[in-house]
């Protein structure tokens, strides 16, 4: 997985509450053998006049220009500032996969729904709760063009760029050490790899006919 | 390692004692896992989550692997071509290439003579040995307890997390112990025992425990049995089923094809034995059933606790006082079109369905032709099937001739795999559909969408198929 120490990113404000896992990638896209492949179908139902299926060409696609991912302003974005109870819905996987593969690296808002904000953390997408107040100031900051903040995991704060405006978040202190460091549970778990290889080891003597 | 004075133990205190490599203050262990079977549809985004991460799987010799969800159970003659779903082809290919890159220690890919469901092959091999940790992208897993084991289910983040550690990060269960004592009736199977076992206890009876089945009716069945039992114990909520090692388990495994054998084989039965539950070993919970009191049993609702003896009939939720309780009845009873106090022998069927990894297995097959010999499915039945388990399960019925038997009944003899327990592949129910069906879930569409499903043991489905209706196989003759 992927470091998050600091992240100076464009921000895209998306004025939406309950945003759920099916409006993040509706299930028709969920047949899929791959872990890849969902970013151009993130927010299909609403980025897109026409309705979305697997296998079509997005790029030929009618794109709604009123749906604010699709303004050139917010491309390249890698904030996705949101509304209350984002993520609500299934326990999917593919909602953070959609997300982190459309290029987004963070996530703030008022609010996550459980599932999804710890999907999040197993994915390297970092989810960051901040105040009502703080988020309604930064949509109304968003209004500029080019609006960008620096999110810093190891202070955990989240600034504007000129450092006129500077806010606190919490988060989990493993949670904060696995994505500072990029380790994914995976990763976690394979820092006791010389106590796996002994404990094999051992096993192997004992009970050898399980290891044939 | 632990002291000999310690207070006595379970015999899953002792499977999960052997298999913790590091335990974490809050309570998470990390745990070795021996055996990881694997099947298309959970293990395609592991697979590629490896690669991505520049990752190697651990210990491919622990991995098992076979094509079952979504296989077809007809027109094997054609190939993979047989399978006319896209995106089911696909999933079935991708398992090929995946097991192409990593050799696994064994593969049965679809077509293979020993190709078959993922929890009836495993232990039909020997894949699966007592004192084991198994695990598999599939909540049935639970099946392979039945040979002394720690089996559970996991996530495709798990499965991915056994590839790349061989190990799974959990937290220990409570103790639950299911006491079966007496002789089981004339008729009434191992299926009926976990019904009854569901129907006492609740869907959500057995969450966060590990179920262990003891009492000589339990000892008394064979080990299908005993799959059949901790197949369901996952619908009874515990992620683990399991039965402790006796001479039954032993005999089982003797010369199956990935068993020990030789000095081995001696020096295995030494540990298998120890495999049970000290006799001062406590449980959090238990539960007592006499053996004798359990008749054969049908599933009227939408969950496998809405289950009844086969003399009875259909509740009527007016006499149920709890609201919501009622209103989960009135639900059900509308979805599956049925009245309140219709006595259930008076269930017509459509369609009957004998096969899944509840109960594919030989014994199961040879229960349902016993019932169906020479006698013909009802006119009602539009379609009575049977899918074994795995090609060699069907080998061997047709060895015995109850290929001939069941299809000079008019049942249909098909080719193994899921089929019809998820209708992932072309087997389903149509809306409004009724079915007899020896498989674990009779959730709302589980059979196809609009589908009612109702869940017997194979000689009850026989004998639904051929009589049109339920009827207690007890009084066959
Ligand atoms: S037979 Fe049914 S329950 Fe068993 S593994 Fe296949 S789909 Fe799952």
């Amino acid at each position: 997985m992927e470091k998050f120490t600091v992240l100076n990113g464009l921000v895209a404000p998306l004025d939406r509450a309950n945003v759920d896992t099916d409006a993040v990638i509706p299930k028709q896209f969920l047949t899929s053998i791959k872990r890849t492949g969902y970013g151009e179908n993130l927010f299909d139902a609403w980025r897109y006049l026409d309705a979305g299926r697997p296998g079509m060409d997005n790029a030929k696609r009618p794109l709604n220009p009123d749906f604010v991912l699709n303004q050139p302003r917010y491309k390249g974005a890698e904030i996705l500032l949101a509304r209350k109870n984002f993520g609500c819905g299934s326990s999917r996987e593919h909602a953070p996969w959609a997300l982190q593969q459309y290029g987004f690296k963070c996530l703030i808002a008022p609010s996550f729904a459980d599932i999804f904000y710890e999907n999040c953390f197993k994915n390297g997408l970092l989810p960051v709760v901040l105040t009502q107040a703080e988020v309604d100031g930064l949509f109304y900051d968003s209004a500029l063009p080019g609006f960008r903040l620096v999110v810093d995991l190891e202070r955990q704060t989240v600034s504007t760029t000129d450092g006129s405006k500077r806010h606190r978040f919490e988060v989990d202190p493993s949670r904060r050490h696995s994505l500072l460091n990029g380790l994914d549970e995976i990763g976690a778990t394979l820092r006791h790899a010389d106590k796996i290889r002994a404990f094999e080891a051992r096993r192997r003597d004992q009970f050898p006919w399980l290891f044939r | 390692m632990h002291s000999q004075n310690r207070m006595g133990r379970t015999l899953y205190d002792k499977l999960w004692d052997s298999h913790v490599v590091h335990a974490d203050a809050d309570g998470a262990a990390l745990l070795y896992i021996d055996r990881h079977l694997v099947h298309e549809v959970t293990s395609p985004q592991a697979f590629e989550g490896l690669k991505l991460a520049g990752r190697k799987p651990w210990r491919m010799s622990s991995v098992v692997a076979t094509a079952d969800h979504n296989t077809p159970t007809t027109g094997w003659e054609r190939g993979i071509a047989g399978i006319e779903d896209p995106t089911s082809r696909l999933q079935v290919e991708t398992l090929d290439a995946n097991m192409k890159e990593h050799r696994a220690k064994a593969y049965f890919p679809f077509l293979d003579k020993r190709q078959g469901i993922v929890h009836v092959i495993g232990p039909e091999q020997g894949a699966t040995l007592p004192g084991m940790t198994v695990v598999c992208g599939d909540s049935h897993t639970s099946t392979h307890g039945a040979f002394g084991c720690l089996a559970h289910g996991i996530g495709t983040s798990e499965v991915e997390h056994v590839l790349a550690t061989q190990c799974l990060v959990a937290k220990k269960m409570k103790n639950m112990r299911v006491l079966v004592e007496g002789a089981l009736g004339r008729g009434v199977t191992a299926k009926d025992v976990a019904l009854a076992v569901i129907g006492r206890v609740g869907t959500a009876g057995g969450t966060g425990c590990a179920i262990e089945f003891a009492g000589s009716a339990i000892r008394g069945l064979s080990l299908e049995g005993r799959m059949t039992l901790c197949n369901m114990a996952i619908e009874a909520g515990a992620r683990a089923g399991m039965v402790a090692v006796d001479d039954t388990t032993i005999q089982y495994l003797k010369g199956r094809p990935f068993s020990p054998a030789g000095p081995e084989w001696e020096q295995a039965l030494i540990t298998w034995r120890m495999l049970r539950s000290d006799p001062d070993a406590k449980f959090d919970r238990e539960v007592r059933l006499g053996a004798q009191d359990i008749a054969p049993q049908v599933t009227w609702g939408t969950s496998p606790e809405m289950v009844l003896p086969v003399e009875a009939s259909v509740p009527d939720p007016d006499q149920e006082k709890d609201p919501t309780r009622r209103e989960g009845m009135e639900r059900a009873l509308a979805y599956m079109g049925l009245k309140p106090r219709t006595p259930i022998q008076d269930i017509r069927l459509d369609k009957v369905f004998i096969g899944s990894c509840t109960n594919s297995r030989i014994e199961d097959l040879r229960a349902a032709a016993a019932v169906a010999k020479g006698r013909k499915v009802a006119a009602n039945v539009r379609l009575a099937m049977v899918v074994p388990g795995s090609g060699l399960v069907k080998a061997q019925a047709e060895k015995e001739g109850l290929d001939k038997v069941f299809r000079a009944s008019g049942f249909e003899w098909r080719e193994p795999g899921c089929s019809m327990c998820l209708a992932m592949n072309a087997d389903r129910l149509e809306p409004g559909e009724r079915c007899a069906s020896t498989s674990n879930r009779n959730f709302e569409g589980r059979q196809g969408t609009g589908g009612r499903t109702h869940l017997v043991s194979p000689a009850m489905a026989a004998a639904a198929a051929i009589a049109g209706h339920f009827v207690d196989v007890r009084s066959w003759r």
